[in-house]
């Protein structure tokens, strides 16, 4: 929608969901608003695609609320499926069926489709269009799943992992294609457990884990948060009190080596840690501002030891964070 | 506007756009749901198995057994008896057998879920499956009468309207019994069960021979059974006798079963 719009497209109020003994979602809040892309990022398991499908309507919350356009997605379905579009995580498409047969089904479910014709020639399907669905490559058959959630000319789109197992053309193609979408006013809520991604296509970036919401900003605000930092790395036992004093701000040793500031990266800040070292003729490893990558953003706030990583300091968190960041790979590869 | 975006950016300039939603939301159903039915129907034809169990069976049967005599018949000419049982065993291949193990894989492969994403409402689903089967059985059917009285000298002693009848009750029950399984067990597990049933269901509901030739214990089973109770109540129409009250409850009976319980236990999510 062109017009400003106060009402968001989506509040989630308190929503939880368990299924038997597990808790997917556990009292998750959030509201997307209306013409913006926002990213579900969270681990394998966190909560991404159940929250997604409550939104949808596939799952009645256990508690809170869902409103989509103002509608609730189970009570109101009818009135809110010709408005939304989704993409699920599985293609949904009848395995014999051809891209141009299912274009012009699905363009019959709504009243105002676009033209499946041009659509099938804007995703580059075009050469598969006699192709049956099983037999198209897994960035043809993703292709097709996102031209079927768009071909109703929907207010909200759902993308659950709409890039996985995606080679990176693909990939970027498939970008575009959301980024086209944010473009016509389209409110796009995709879940990805790629980085890049949500920095990529995001408006705002929601990080959920254990079915939580953990942060909430805009790409830029999420990895600002490390601003206030400056870390260096220096022979270990410096006097860090006597430092922190000099400085007017708190030091820390976040591990033997590495020292940690908390004060904003200013020249002054630097001048006087430099009169500093030198008065105590420290030689410095590497000095770095604190502008985290989303990475470490989210990896640190979705570690499996939750809080306690901020406890043991960036740096160990960081290596950790190394480490898992190769598991989070493999998980991709073998997730899609 | 050469290049139509992806997106709703036409929507979004379009003055409809600011129409109340439930304006642009509505869909004419009925448009829906024979998109849907005309797409089940190619999906069912394109399945070469399918096809075989569709049409290759009871053609077969029909046109093998009324040439070779070998089968006890009675005292009916061969196919005089045929007739009927061959219609059963199409409504029962059609229902039990091509639209499970389809469904079934639809639901395996979440297009079942997919669908129930989009305007068309499950009852347009349902309903647009029933019309998928009834246009394929009105193919089958006269596909087998066709076939009976143009080749094979079959002429109807009357009762064709009933039998007509009855054919559709014999669709809604064995759709009924079909979906139970698709909603219900792995699409692998729908494929082998509904195969095995509809042979078990040939061989001991007498439908293409006289089932006096079972033994009785046998033979007994076979009546209560819907094919052997379709293909009975068929054979009494289709011979000028009228409604058969027992067997037409019977089939009736196993339709209210299976699509009350399909109705319970439906399971359209993979």
């Amino acid at each position: 929608m062109t017009e400003p719009s106060a009402e968001p497209a989506i509040v989630v109020r308190g929503l939880s969901k368990r299924y038997g003994g597990v808790t997917a979602v556990d009292g998750l809040d959030l509201e997307v608003r209306a013409g913006e892309t926002l990213a579900l990022l969270g681990p394998n398991g966190a909560g991404k695609t159940t929250t997604v499908e409550c939104c949808e309507g596939y799952r009645s919350p256990d508690a809170g609320t869902v409103r989509v356009l103002g509608l609730d997605p189970r009570r109101d379905a009818a009135a809110l499926r010709p408005r939304l579009g989704l993409m699920l995580q599985e293609g949904g498409v009848y395995p014999m069926a051809r891209p141009m047969e299912v274009l012009r089904l699905f363009a019959a479910f709504h009243a105002a489709p676009l033209d499946p014709e041009a659509l099938l020639e804007r995703v580059g399907l075009n050469d598969a269009r006699g192709t049956r669905f099983r037999d198209l490559s897994g960035g043809q058959k993703q292709r097709l799943s996102l031209a079927l959630a768009v071909i109703g000319r929907p207010e909200v789109v759902f993308l659950d992992e709409p890039t996985a197992g995606l080679d990176p053309a693909a990939r970027r193609l498939t970008w575009q294609h959301v980024s086209e979408l944010r473009a016509g006013g389209v409110t796009v809520v995709l879940t990805t457990h790629l980085l890049d991604e949500a920095e990529h296509l995001a408006d705002r970036v929601a990080i959920i884990d254990h079915g939580r919401l953990v942060a909430l900003g805009t790409p830029d605000e999420l990895t600002r948060s490390g601003h206030d930092e400056l870390e260096f790395s220096a022979r270990p036992g410096l006097d860090v009190a006597a430092l922190g004093s000099e400085l007017g701000a708190d030091v820390r040793a976040v591990r033997p080596g590495w020292y940690a500031l908390q004060a904003p990266n200013e020249p002054a800040t630097v001048a006087r840690l430099a009169l500093w070292l030198e008065r105590h003729d420290v030689r410095i490893g590497e000095l770095r501002s604190g502008r985290r990558t989303l990475e470490d953003v989210f990896l640190r706030l979705t570690a499996d030891d939750g809080g306690e990583v901020s406890a043991v300091g960036p740096r160990v968190a960081q290596r950790r964070a190394r480490r898992r960041s190769r598991a989070v790979q493999e998980d991709l590869e073998v997730g899609s | 506007m050469s290049t139509t975006p992806v997106d709703g950016t036409a929507r979004a300039r379009a003055p409809v756009a600011s129409a109340p939603p439930t304006d642009r939301g509505r869909t004419p159903w009925a448009r829906a749901v024979i998109a849907q039915a005309l797409m089940e129907l190619r999906l069912l034809v394109r399945s070469g198995e399918s096809l075989i169990v569709t049409f290759g069976i009871p053609v077969g049967f029909l046109v093998f057994f009324s040439q070779v005599d070998v089968l006890p018949t009675g005292d009916q000419a061969p196919v005089d008896f045929l007739v009927p049982g061959v219609l059963a065993i199409s409504v029962a291949a059609t229902g039990l057998v091509a639209v499970a193990i389809q469904t079934a894989f639809e639901r395996k492969y979440g297009v079942l879920k997919r669908l129930g994403g989009t305007p068309l409402s499950r009852t347009g689903f349902l309903v647009a499956k029933g019309v998928a089967v009834a246009l394929l059985l009105a193919v089958q059917t006269g596909l087998v009468i066709g076939l009976a009285v143009l080749a094979l000298g079959w002429r109807p002693a009357g009762g064709v309207p009933l039998a007509l009848g009855l054919v559709v009750l014999g669709a809604v029950t064995f759709t009924g019994l079909g979906l139970l399984m698709a909603g219900t067990l792995r699409a692998e597990a729908t494929l082998a069960l509904s195969n095995a049933v509809f042979l078990v269901l040939l061989v001991v509901s007498g439908v293409t021979f006289d089932a006096d030739a079972l033994p009785d214990s046998l033979a007994a089973i076979g009546t209560v059974l819907p094919v052997g109770a379709l293909g009975e109540a068929l054979r009494v129409a289709l011979g000028g006798g009228g409604l058969a009250l027992a067997e037409t409850v019977t089939v009736a009976l196993w339709g209210l079963v299976a699509i009350g319980l399909a109705s319970r236990a439906f399971r359209w999510e993979p």
